[in-house]
């Protein structure tokens, strides 16, 4: 029996990776107590679970609940993990899979919105420029002095990040961006 | 303020419900149920040690290092049924607990830790005796709360308890900062199902308890694969196991944690499965056609290597933990559901659908499997002159088996010599360290168990490296006369370490020699013990009834043969049916078993 030994993986086996991994857009409903937010940030952490961007704000503050807007990517097998982990979190009420929703739905994808607030400085022909595509953009200006303006802008993730690939020639000092926040498209609620 | 008659009529029990927060601890543990606890007091928990003080309902045991109180209170949890319950202080109090409670997280056993705080006051400024204390245990917890105001102290431990309890069990964390068990709020009594958040599934989905019972009904090479789970669901859930098992005709395995949910002398049983399983339960677990996983969860030390993991079967998993369910092996048939609900039902299921199973089919795979036990993965040469560490537990079972008995260990190869050779009848007799694998388990577990067992025979089959690591805990059980007998099979190595040692970096035994070992008999005289010791064969059935007869604290120094080691084996990197037998593993193929690839994932 000895004899035909196979090329050894280990009882710690790491398996070749074959599946691709996707994006993925959750929500994630939860009571708004002290350390929520940790837990869910130790639980992608400590099973090294990749975190795109995060929003989270209490959405309903009579039942002091908040939702949780996380972007990841994983292969098909971590994303079932991360959603069970995630609802085994106690404070946790619900999680849903916002993009597997939308494909259920016929959509390409859930409704994703950004927003940035971008600081350019800038004088002469550049900061003409810098207004001009802020216009192009729909971006409004919430600040400026003779030498600065800082945009204020929303939109699909694509855009902001073009309208900040854009900025950089011209004087582009620091952008904040919320990071996403999502919904369903149609009627009903998550 | 209240006046002192106020409060005396307070502690005498009558319906009051204005009292001091350490007052609510004591009484939100009785009100739980709980009749023993384990801890260490500290700066910031006096003010609930002075309660424990002023009461008898709640009996508090003394213990000589937190991780201590932890593994008790795992033992008693676990051969109890109940949640255990440990107290400690803040900083360090709370870090010696973490080792027990990620040991409680990763064998899922109920258990409520209340550990002291600073004053809310002087939290987050490095304070004496400070520690995040919530931070450090979230990922070791299965939920914890630091509590702020009097006023929640009440609601927020029941529903620690009912959260420890309920589901999955697991071990959770109150944080009671030292101001907020002085101050005085309103206690709440229990309630049931606090959270809406938190909603465990019990009841199967009866449509795949159906599927699976087809599934089960057109078998013609079925294995049951059962888990921890079953122990936890409760006595029932072992009951329906065995049923269920007599119905099918099924032969079943178990994981470490599962061993005595059916007996080990049931016609059934193929022994434990996995890396040190026998080569009937890993042969059958391997070349099996469909697979009934019952509250088991897949471990690594179970599948050996994933991808030749029983390629040929359609499984069935019932699982309490939604996670647990496609984590590491696919799962055809998922049932998620208490495993007790499970089983009734599938049982119900199967006896309404008077299935035909495959009778020839099944005679054969018992044929087969019959063929694999005359293999006899578990032999080893007797010696006449040296213990061998198996005939020391076979002897242990043998002159105990007939007794009340519970046993614990430590890890490593004594623990799973234990696992191989004692035979479980009844669930919750043994508690041992599955997940975690913490070396120093088995003594603190003893006397936990015995402190919830006063009359029942008590053994901590130990390691001699592995029990120095709590053999403090033998004050403790002086002090409470809790009579637990620590059998040592004592190899003078970390045995488990020099195995893989031997097999995995050319017998280079880097520091697994325990050069200076203490003389445990007069250890155990110290500790105001009885202390024994035996090495030879022909002694050693006296030196056992000795032992057991004593009715006192016992350490057993057992002599066993320096450089035995542990088989069969799956070795690092194999599959099922790959494993090293006792009788091919020469010192030539253990040097050879694990190439270099294996190595490095160990």
């Amino acid at each position: 029996m000895n004899a035909q030994l196979q090329p050894t993986g280990s009882a710690y086996f790491i398996a070749k990776e074959t599946q691709k991994p996707e994006a993925r857009t959750l929500s994630v409903l939860v009571d708004n107590e002290p350390g929520v937010l940790a837990r869910v940030i130790g639980l992608f952490s400590g099973r090294g679970y990749n975190i795109e961007s995060l929003t989270v704000s209490e959405t309903e503050h009579e039942k002091h609940l908040s939702r949780i807007t996380i972007c990841t990517n994983g292969t098909p097998n971590v994303l079932e993990q991360i959603k069970h982990q995630l609802e085994r979190i106690v404070p946790v009420h619900r999680v849903v899979d916002l993009s597997a929703l939308a494909a259920e739905r016929g959509y390409d994808k859930p409704l994703e919105r950004e927003l940035a607030m971008v600081k350019v400085n800038g004088t002469g022909e550049s900061r003409v420029e810098a207004l001009r595509l802020a216009d192009a953009f729909r971006a409004r200006v919430i600040d400026a002095n003779t030498e600065h303006f800082i945009f204020e802008i929303t939109g699909r993730i694509s855009k902001i990040e073009q309208f900040i690939a854009i900025m950089k020639p011209l004087g582009l000092v620091e952008v904040c961006r919320t990071g996403v926040a999502a919904v369903s498209r149609g009627p009903e609620g998550m | 303020m209240m006046s002192d008659a106020q409060r005396e009529t307070g502690r005498n029990g009558s319906g009051r419900d204005e009292m001091t927060g350490a007052e609510m601890v004591v009484r939100a543990l009785a009100d739980n149920g709980v009749e023993h606890m384990f801890g260490y007091p500290g700066g910031a928990v006096l003010p609930i040690y002075d309660e424990l003080f002023q009461q008898e309902k709640v009996e508090h045991i003394l213990v000589r290092h937190e991780q201590g109180a932890g593994h008790a209170a795992e033992g008693y949890a676990r051969s109890t049924g109940k949640a255990g319950v440990m107290l400690v202080t803040s900083g360090p109090g709370a870090t010696n607990a973490v080792t027990a409670l990620q040991d409680a997280l990763m064998d899922s056993i109920p258990l409520v830790c209340i550990t002291g705080q600073v004053p809310t006051s002087l939290i987050g400024s490095d304070g004496f005796q400070e520690c995040d204390t919530v931070g450090i245990t979230r990922p070791c917890t299965k939920h914890n709360w630091l509590v702020k105001d009097v006023n929640d102290l009440a609601r927020v431990l029941h529903e620690a308890f009912h959260v420890a309890t309920t589901g999955r069990p697991g071990p959770v964390v109150v944080d009671v900062p030292k101001d907020v068990q002085f101050a005085t709020g309103t206690y709440t009594p229990p309630v049931d199902a606090p959270r809406a958040s938190y909603q465990p599934v019990l009841q199967g989905d009866l449509s795949a308890i159906k599927q699976a019972v087809e599934l089960m009904a057109s078998a013609r090479n079925p294995v049951i694969y059962s888990g921890g789970g079953v122990i936890n669901s409760g006595r029932e859930a072992s009951h329906l196991l065995r049923e269920l098992v007599d119905l099918t005709g099924f032969p079943i395995t178990s994981t470490l944690m599962g061993l005595g949910a059916y007996p080990a002398s049931g016609k059934s049983w193929l022994g434990m499965l996995g890396m040190h399983g026998t080569y009937e339960a890993n042969m059958a677990m391997h070349d099996c056609d469909v697979m009934v996983c019952i509250g088991a969860r897949f471990d690594d030390r179970i599948t050996g290597r994933l991808d030749a993991f029983s390629p040929n079967s359609k499984r069935i998993h019932i699982d309490i933990d939604p996670s647990s369910i496609n984590k590491n092996v696919h799962t055809d048939v998922p049932i998620l559901g208490d495993v007790g609900r499970v089983l009734e039902d599938m049982i119900r299921l199967w006896r309404a659908s008077s299935p035909s199973p495959d009778k020839k089919a099944l005679a054969g795979w018992w044929e087969q499997i019959a063929k694999w036990r005359a293999r006899d993965s578990l032999a080893y040469k007797p010696n006449k002159d040296v213990i061998m560490p198996q005939y020391a537990i076979q002897r242990l079972y043998e002159l105990t088996k007939d007794r009340d008995t519970y046993i614990t260990t430590e890890v490593g190869q004594h623990q799973m010599w234990a696992a191989q050779f004692y035979g479980f009848e009844e669930p919750n007799r043994w508690m041992t360290s599955g997940g975690l694998g913490t070396m120093g388990y088995g003594l603190p577990a003893a006397l936990g168990v015995q402190i919830a067992h006063r009359d029942s025979l008590v053994i901590d089959i130990a390691g001699d490296a592995s029990v120095q690591m709590t053999i403090q805990e033998m004050s403790s059980a002086v002090q409470y006369n809790a009579p637990i007998k620590i059998f040592i099979l004592n190899n003078q190595y970390m045995g488990m370490v020099r195995q893989w040692q031997q097999l995995l970096h050319g017998n280079r035994l880097s520091h697994s020699y325990c050069e200076a070992l203490p003389d445990f008999v007069k250890l155990a005289e110290a500790y105001g013990g009885v202390g024994l010791a035996c090495s030879k064969p022909g002694d050693l059935d006296d030196a056992i009834m000795e032992m057991i007869t004593v009715d006192k604290p016992v350490i057993f120094d057992c002599r066993v043969a320096n450089l035995a080691n542990c088989l069969p084996m799956i070795p690092s990197g194999k599959a099922h049916n790959e494993m090293l037998l006792p009788d091919e593993a020469t010192d030539e193929v253990l040097a050879n078993a694990i190439d270099a690839k294996g190595r490095e994932l160990v």
